[in-house]
């Protein structure tokens, strides 16, 4: 029973990881429909950013955090909607999903030949101590960052529906047309959702990373794993992407646990396929409406 | 040629009802429409013929009653099957293969009622159709566009190209979603001839939905009003003119 | 019409001007230009499977690795149980073909983003099996010792026969997609692309053509994988993953999806041109990742796209008609 709180706790706090990138992926999608290919990427390229921070620039750690977040902020979010989304979604969107991937190969390279093909060791956030919680031995690092995703979660969920922005953000996402007769200045809200898909993406990241070491290869399964949850959670909904995380996540955890691990990674492609072709509009989603 | 009353009908629509949640779009319509007749469809806004027209193609299946086109029962097939049956068909919005040719675009249309799928792997490449294709492409008057991109054409010409598509195949009946909408009025003119000229030569039956009044009103031989999802009235072009009831759902809708 | 058939004489001649390089080419080269330009051909020819998928039917698909992994371990089975490349070919083919035929079943229910991530999720499945079932692929150690093909006193075994074999192999491949896309079939492929209801509506059975699209180019995939055994003569899982498939996808791309000739060209830049590159090392996957990025914002046509841009401004339209005029705009 306590191995498996254990192994409960631990698949929620990466699940609450996995949500924050779905969410991104999912507010993304409603702005603008672009369909990110990279964003498994965008989740390993700010740990990178920190790393140079501390080595080339030699700041210290949580002043390199923040860099690292400032960073990815602009080129993940302004730039690469401003050079690649905006000029390319006119051209159809399977074209746009295809220049999503080169954009994956070129920064997944990128991070191989700037900081070599190893894994890199990034600080831990917090301690990784265990802590006893009803009998069973649970990491800290689990609780601070399930804590930490719901939290933010939270917040994102009160900007989007308690400020003026947000609302303007939700209007945008639902009808961009009626916002914009409205007076919603439709573009800058799109740009806002691009800025907070990278900001959501650094996070994980920075939460992510000290479990994984910093790697060129850490997008390929988070990318995809993000996208199912975004799936799960049929892609329209913040709610949904959060339940869809949490999901992967302790499914994951559980199969590898108590099922064979070699077909780990089979299990939430499974899922994936069974989920598009049953209910394509997700567990919890709805078929009508692109509501936030 | 036969007396078209005394025919079988092509199109049978009998008692179609069709509800949206509460809300009955259709309730009991009945008509025939016979070879050769062109019919005109029309109604205020949210009169429910968008509803029956869709209906009428099988793409929706009515709550009750049903629609048969030469005797055969139409609900539930694919829009495919409806061709193969002899039902051609435009669409509101423009509706051509815009990185195909003009000629590619008429040989597409009857393909597909040509021969096998083997023969039609293994055959020529045009299945044998260039020759009746660029008959219909002369009908239209579009001959200086053939080798065009479809795409590239103007608004009102790829409207031709959609109306020759939908008789490419030879079909008995043809149903024409708003074929005037958003075409300039020359153009329109030149349109509602050739469709007239058409239905003569050939004996094709028309059902058109459309707003434009002057458009349905002389093109068709015989018209029918919705208003709320019921019939009412129906009668030649100039018995409607001056129906009292129909101004009055116009004006009141 | 005189500038037609003009122009197609031209083509003509370029076509036999460039059959002839390529059997000139590798005259006198070192064994490993041979070996490159036979990957180049291999993987032209998986290209040209997924650019009838893709580029003439419109549907994305990314699993193109996979159906090559199908073709390339049921030769190797085969062959090293001691049947003849010949008699596996057909049984790799089919099996692709059925399969293709089953990956297509999705597309009839979802497009765009859910396709293209069932696909991928597909070619990953496929890869795990092939990894974790020991007793038939070898796992991670994959296969190897492939006998090459004989033809009575026509031996591969040496690098020049086998490119030899393989072109004679791409020529035939790429004469039997040319007679689909010419047909019928083609123009119903291409009007799947366009306006899927619109084909409908005028008789095309668009869910058979939508499978259809789906199997041969997947058998494609197969024919493609039936040639990199012989010539790697030693195959594991990690040469099928989604980053080949990727790069197939990339090739069609880069090439012009749509172009019959476009994933000649796309293979070439893929294959080919790291060769020339070599300079660049590293970097030269960053570079190429940077322009595809470059061409599609602003040449989403691809190479050939960019080729008929030119020829459009330098050569005024004397028929619009050309068959460089045909590439796909991708849905």
């Amino acid at each position: 029973m306590s191995q498996f709180l254990q192994v409960l706790l631990s698949g929620l706090a990466t699940g609450a990881v996995y949500a924050l990138v779905a969410i991104g992926f999912t507010l993304v999608w409603q702005a603008a429909q672009t369909v990110n290919f990279a964003q498994g990427e965008f989740v390993m390229v700010p740990a990178f950013f920190v790393l140079i921070g501390m080595h080339w620039l030699g700041l210290s750690f949580w002043i390199s955090l923040l860099f690292g977040l400032v960073v990815s902020i602009v080129l993940l979010g302004l730039v690469f909607k401003k050079l690649i989304v905006e000029p390319i979604l006119p051209h159809g969107g399977i074209t746009l999903i295809i220049a999503t991937m080169a954009l994956g190969i070129l920064l997944k390279e990128s991070a191989k030949e700037f900081y070599g093909a190893e894994a890199q060791p990034f600080p831990a956030l917090f301690p990784g101590d265990p802590i006893n919680l009803f009998g069973a031995a649970v990491s800290l690092r689990d609780l601070l960052n399930l804590g930490i995703s719901l939290g933010v979660v939270v917040l994102l969920t009160l900007f989007l529906n308690r400020t003026r922005t947000g609302r303007c953000m939700q209007a945008t996402a639902q009808n961009p047309g009626v916002a914009e007769i409205l007076g919603v200045d439709v573009k800058r809200m799109v740009l806002y959702t691009f800025l907070i898909n990278a900001a959501l993406a650094a996070l994980a990241s920075f939460l992510i990373t000290p479990v994984y070491l910093a790697k060129f290869s850490n997008g390929e399964t988070l990318g995809l794993i993000a996208f199912i949850a975004a799936i799960v959670g049929g892609f329209n909904q913040i709610r949904g992407a959060l339940v869809g995380g949490l999901l992967i996540g302790v499914l994951d955890n559980l199969t590898a646990t108590y099922v064979t691990a070699q077909y780990r990674a089979a299990l939430p492609l499974v899922l994936l396929i069974a989920i598009i072709l049953v209910r394509p509009q997700g567990l919890v989603g709805t078929s009508e409406g692109r509501a936030v | 040629m036969s007396d078209p009353a005394m025919s079988e009908p092509v199109l049978s629509v009998r008692n179609v009802e069709k509800s949206f949640g509460g809300i009955r779009a259709v309730r009991g319509v009945s008509f025939d429409v016979r070879k050769g007749e062109v019919l005109g469809l029309i109604g205020p806004n949210g009169s429910g013929k968008s509803t029956l027209f869709n209906c009428i193609l099988g793409q929706l299946p009515p709550d009750a009653g049903e629609v048969s086109v030469n005797g055969r029962k139409v609900s539930g097939m694919r829009a495919s099957q409806m061709n193969r049956l002899g039902v051609g068909r435009t669409f509101q919005q423009l509706s051509v293969f815009p990185k195909m040719t003009v000629l590619d675009n008429i040989i597409l249309a009857g393909q597909e009622h040509q021969g096998t799928m083997l023969s039609r792997l293994f055959g020529p490449a045009d299945a044998g159709l260039t020759e009746e294709a660029e008959r219909l492409i002369a009908f239209f008057r579009l001959t200086h566009l053939r080798d065009e991109l479809a795409g590239s054409l103007s608004y009102g010409q790829q409207k031709l190209v959609d109306a020759a598509m939908a008789f490419m195949a030879g079909p008995g009946l043809v149903l024409l979603d708003e074929p005037a909408g958003g075409v300039n009025l020359t153009m329109l003119a030149h349109f509602k001839e050739r469709l007239a000229a058409y239905n003569v030569e050939h004996g094709t039956t028309f059902v058109v939905i459309e707003h434009n009044m002057e458009f349905v009103m002389s093109l068709c031989t015989r018209i029918i009003v919705l208003a709320e999802g019921a019939v009412i009235a129906e009668g030649t072009p100039d018995e409607i003119r001056s129906n009292q009831t129909v101004i009055d759902a116009y004006l009141g809708g | 019409m005189r500038g037609l058939s003009l122009h197609r004489s031209w083509r003509l001649l370029l076509i036999v001007a460039l059959l002839a390089a390529a059997i000139l080419l590798p005259l006198g080269q070192k064994n490993y230009f041979i070996y490159v330009l036979t990957s180049w051909l291999i993987f032209t020819i998986a290209a040209m499977g997924l650019n009838l998928t893709l580029g003439y039917a419109g549907q994305i698909s990314l699993a193109q690795a996979s159906f090559m992994a199908l073709g390339a371990y049921t030769t190797a089975l085969m062959t090293l149980a001691g049947w003849h490349w010949l008699v596996s070919l057909p049984v790799g083919l089919t099996l692709c073909f059925v399969v293709g035929l089953v990956l297509g079943y999705p597309a009839l229910r979802v497009k765009g983003h859910f396709l293209a991530f069932v696909t991928l999720a597909f070619n990953t499945l496929v890869f795990l099996v092939l990894r974790n079932e020991e007793w038939l692929t070898g796992g991670t150690y994959g296969l190897s010792g492939m006998p090459r093909p004989e033809f009575g006193s026509f031996s591969t075994d040496k690098q020049l026969p086998f490119y030899y074999f393989t072109l004679g192999v791409t020529v035939l491949a790429a004469l039997g997609l040319w007679a689909i896309v010419r047909s019928p079939w083609g123009r119903a492929f291409k009007a799947l692309r366009e306006n899927p209801i619109r084909a409908e509506s005028l008789g095309v059975d668009t869910r058979r053509f939508t499978l259809l699209a789906f199997a041969i180019g997947s058998a494609y995939g197969g024919l493609a994988g039936a040639l990199v055994t012989p010539l790697v003569q030693f195959i594991e899982p990690g040469s099928f993953g989604l980053a080949h498939s990727l790069r197939i996808l990339l090739m069609v791309v880069v090439g012009g999806a749509g172009y019959f000739f476009g994933p000649f060209i796309g293979a070439a830049v893929v294959i080919l041109l790291p060769e020339v590159l070599r300079f660049t090392e590293g970097y030269y996957l960053i570079i190429y990742s940077a322009l595809v990025i470059v061409m599609l914002v602003f040449v989403p046509s691809g190479l050939i796209g960019i080729f008929g841009k030119l020829r459009a401004r330098f050569w005024p339209r004397r028929q619009v008609r050309a068959d460089m005029a045909e590439g796909a705009r991708l849905p």
